[in-house]
C-alpha cells in the first residue's frame, strides 16, 4: 500500500489551528558492572557474543536472579523524580517474537513498576517553568543487536538475513514515561527537548548511566497527537522511536506536528502506529503497526518472586540522592559570578564539571575556567573531540595552574606543558623535567643575558639610566626571547633595572 | 460443536497462532478451537473452588526480595555461545531473513 503523504503543514499554522500533547518515554541503560539477571558483563563494545550465558541466552534449565544494584538504581531514579514507590511488584514476561530476545519474550515489569506518579520541573531558555508529571519508572532488560545482511544499508527491509549479537541482551534497563504533556502549543518541541536534557542530567548525577545517546545508552520515543484548538477531543497518537540525540528529539516533535496536520487538513485519520525517525531528513517514517498489550500476552514472571522494597531500604536510599544538578549550578554560578549566559556556555561545553573538579584539585576558579574555556576547548576543537574526551585530567591541569602559580612557569611554557601531557608524555612534572621547561630564574644565566641585551640596545640602557623606567620592557621581551621564553620574566626586570642604576 | 459456542472462538484461535507465528489450517482451527475450550472450562474450575477471599497466587513460594551482588560471573566463551547454533557468522547468531517490521 503506498500512498502519497499529505504535505507538512508551515509551523505556525500548525499551532495556529492545533494543540499538540506530547508523551515521552526514555529508555536508560543503566551502568552496572553486569547485566539485570545474570552475572554477565555489561561492557560497551566487546567482541560479539563474549558477554552471555545460559541465562541471557535463554537456553533451557537456566534461572534469572535480579541484580540488587540495578533495583537501587531504578529507586533511586524514581525517588529524584518524585515518584511514589511500590510497595510491592512483580517481574513480567512481555511475549513477543523477533530474535533480539532469544528467550522470545523481554522481562519487563507491567502493571505493577516500582516508581509511579512523578514529575519533574522543567525549565525552558527563557526561564519558564513546564511541570512534567511522570506516569512511572519501570525496570527491564535491554535486547541484543541485529545486522542485517544483503539489505540497502543494513536496514532489515530486503535483507538476506540477519546476524545477533547477545552481548547487550539483559543489560538493565529503566524505561521513564512521562504523563500527558497537553498545553505546550508552539513550544512543545522545546519543552520535549528541555525535558530529555534535564533528564538526562539528572540522571548523570545520579551516577547510574553514562547516559550517552550517541551510543544507546539513552533512548527517546516521542508520543505525538494533535487536536483542533478548543476541541477538547485527544487526538490518535504516533510513536516515533529511534531519536538519538537531543536535537533530534525536538526535530522529531516539530515534523510529527506538520505532518499530522496535513493528514488531518486533508480529511485523513492519524493511524495510531510506531514510526521511525530518520536522522538525515528529519523526518518519521511508518514501522509497524502497534500491537495491543494483550499481544504480548504479558503474565507474571513465575522464576522471579517479587521485590517489595521496605521503607527503611527506600529512605536508605533517598539519603544517597545527591544535590539535584540545576540547583548545583546554580550554587556553582553564584559561586564563581557567571552570568545566566556563561554559566549556559560552560554547560553546552561540557566545562562545568571539568572545571569544578579542576577547582576541587586545588586550582582557583578562575584560571581553572580559563584554561578550560580557551586553551583546552581549542586543543579540543582541533583534535575534534569533546572536551572530556581530552587526555588530560582535571588534577593534570591543577597541577600546571600551581606549577604557574608558583612561579615555575609562566603561561606560555605552562601550554607546552599541557601540550606535552596531551601528546602522552606523562604527568606534568614529567613534561617539564623532560622538555627542560622550567622558568630560568637561577640570576647567573639570567644576569649574563640581560648583561647581553643591553649591550646590544645602549640607548635604552641611556633611557632607563635616565629614569624611563618603562622603556625596560624591550630588553625584557629580547631576554625572553634569547631563553626561548624561559626566563623568569619579574626577575629579568628586576635585574635589568639593578644592572643600569 | 460449532467453532463458536464455546467460550474462545475460532478467530481468536487463528490470531493466537498467529502471534505464535504457526500456520494452522482451517481444519485445525476448527479442532483446537474444540481442544482449547476443553482446556479453559478446566481451568475456570478452579475459579469455582476459590472464594473470594483467596486472591490470585502467581508464585507458589512465600518469598520476596531475592537479589544478586552486582558481581560479574563466568559466562560461556563465544564459541560455546554459538556451539549450538544452526548457524553462525562473524561471531553472531545467524537467523533467517525477519520478515515483517523492525521491533
Ligand atoms: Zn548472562
Amino acid at each position: 500500500m503506498t500512498t502519497t503523504a499529505p504535505a507538512l503543514v508551515d509551523y505556525d499554522d500548525v499551532v495556529a489551528r492545533y494543540e499538540p500533547t506530547l508523551g515521552l518515554e526514555v529508555h536508560v541503560e543503566l551502568s552496572t558492572s553486569t547485566k539485570m539477571f545474570c552475572g554477565c558483563p555489561t561492557d560497551f563494545g566487546a567482541e560479539p557474543n563474549t558477554q552471555v550465558c545460559p541465562t541471557c541466552l535463554g537456553l533451557p534449565g537456566s534461572l534469572p536472579v535480579v541484580n540488587q544494584a540495578a533495583v537501587e538504581a531504578a529507586i533511586r531514579i524514581g525517588l529524584a523524580l518524585n515518584c511514589s514507590i511500590a510497595p510491592w511488584g512483580r517481574f513480567a514476561r512481555k511475549n513477543y517474537f523477533y530474535p533480539d530476545m532469544p528467550k522470545n519474550f523481554q522481562t519487563s515489569q507491567y502493571d505493577e513498576p516500582i516508581a509511579v506518579d512523578g514529575w519533574m520541573d522543567v525549565t525552558l531558555e527563557d526561564g519558564e517553568v513546564v511541570r512534567v508529571g511522570i506516569e512511572r519508572a519501570h525496570m527491564e532488560e535491554d535486547t541484543g543487536k541485529s545486522l542485517h545482511v544483503g539489505g540497502a544499508a543494513g536496514r532489515i527491509h530486503g535483507a538476506e538475513y540477519s546476524l545477533l549479537d547477545y552481548n547487550r541482551a539483559g543489560v538493565p534497563l529503566i524505561e521513564i514515561v512521562t504523563k500527558m504533556i497537553p498545553g505546550t502549543g508552539e513550544r512543545a518541541p522545546e519543552v520535549a527537548r528541555a525535558y530529555v536534557t534535564q533528564l538526562r542530567d539528572l540522571i548523570k548525577s545520579l551516577g547510574v548511566s553514562d547516559v550517552r545517546m550517541d551510543q544507546g545508552s539513552m533512548r527517546c520515543d516521542v508520543n505525538l497527537s494533535l487536536s483542533p484548538t478548543g476541541s477538547g477531543v485527544l487526538g490518535t497518537r504516533t510513536e516515533t522511536k529511534n531519536v538519538n540525540s537531543l536535537r533530534s528529539v525536538e526535530r522529531a516533535v516539530r515534523h510529527e506536528m506538520q505532518r499530522q496536520a496535513g493528514v488531518l487538513d486533508g480529511g485523513g485519520a492519524i493511524v495510531q502506529e510506531t514510526r521511525h525517525f530518520e536522522e538525515q531528513s528529519g523526518t518519521t517514517r511508518p514501522g509497524r503497526r502497534k500491537e495491543t498489550s494483550e499481544d504480548y500476552r504479558y503474565f507474571p514472571e513465575p522464576d522471579l518472586v517479587p521485590i517489595a522494597p521496605s521503607a527503611e531500604w527506600v529512605e536508605e536510599l533517598r539519603g544517597t540522592l545527591p544535590e539535584l544538578p540545576w540547583e548545583h549550578r546554580k550554587r556553582i554560578q553564584e559561586a564563581w559570578g557567571l552570568s545566566d549566559e556563561e554559566l549556559r556556555d560552560l554547560v553546552n561545553a561540557g566545562a562545568l564539571e571539568l572545571i569544578e573538579a579542576t577547582v576541587a584539585a586545588g586550582a582557583p576558579a578562575g584560571e581553572a575556567r580559563s584554561w578550560w574555556v580557551a586553551y583546552l576547548a581549542q586543543q579540543a576543537n582541533t583534535r575534534g573531540v569533546e572536551l572530556a574526551e581530552l587526555p588530560i585530567t582535571p588534577a593534570q591541569v591543577a597541577r600546571v595552574i600551581a606549577l604557574v602559580g608558583a612561579g615555575d612557569l609562566n603561561n606560555k611554557l605552562a601550554r607546552q606543558v599541557v601540550d606535552g601531557v596531551l601528546a602522552g608524555e606523562g604527568e606534568p612534572d614529567e613534561v617539564v623535567e623532560s622538555r627542560g621547561l622550567k622558568v630560568v630564574s637561577d640570576d647567573g644565566a639570567l644576569i649574563a643575558a640581560v648583561d647581553e641585551a643591553l649591550a646590544a640596545q645602549p640607548d635604552v640602557v641611556e633611557k632607563i639610566k635616565g629614569g624611563k623606567v618603562q622603556a625596560a620592557g624591550a630588553i625584557v621581551g629580547a631576554v625572553m626571547k634569547a631563553t626561548k621564553g624561559q626566563a623568569d620574566a619579574k626577575r629579568v626586570r628586576e635585574l635589568i633595572i639593578e644592572r643600569c642604576s | 460443536m460449532s467453532p463458536d459456542s464455546g467460550a474462545i472462538s475460532r478467530d481468536e484461535v487463528a490470531h493466537l497462532a498467529r502471534l505464535a507465528r504457526l500456520a494452522v489450517t482451517d481444519a485445525e482451527l476448527d479442532v483446537f478451537a474444540g481442544q482449547l475450550d476443553v482446556i479453559l472450562g478446566a481451568v475456570a474450575r478452579v475459579g469455582e473452588v476459590a472464594a473470594d477471599d483467596i486472591p490470585p497466587t502467581s508464585h507458589a513460594v512465600p518469598l520476596q526480595n531475592v537479589f544478586r551482588p552486582d558481581v560479574r560471573r563466568p559466562g560461556l566463551s563465544q564459541e560455546q555461545a554459538l556451539a549450538g547454533a544452526p548457524a553462525a557468522e562473524e561471531g553472531r547468531f545467524r537467523v533467517p531473513r525477519i520478515l515483517g517490521e523492525e521491533q
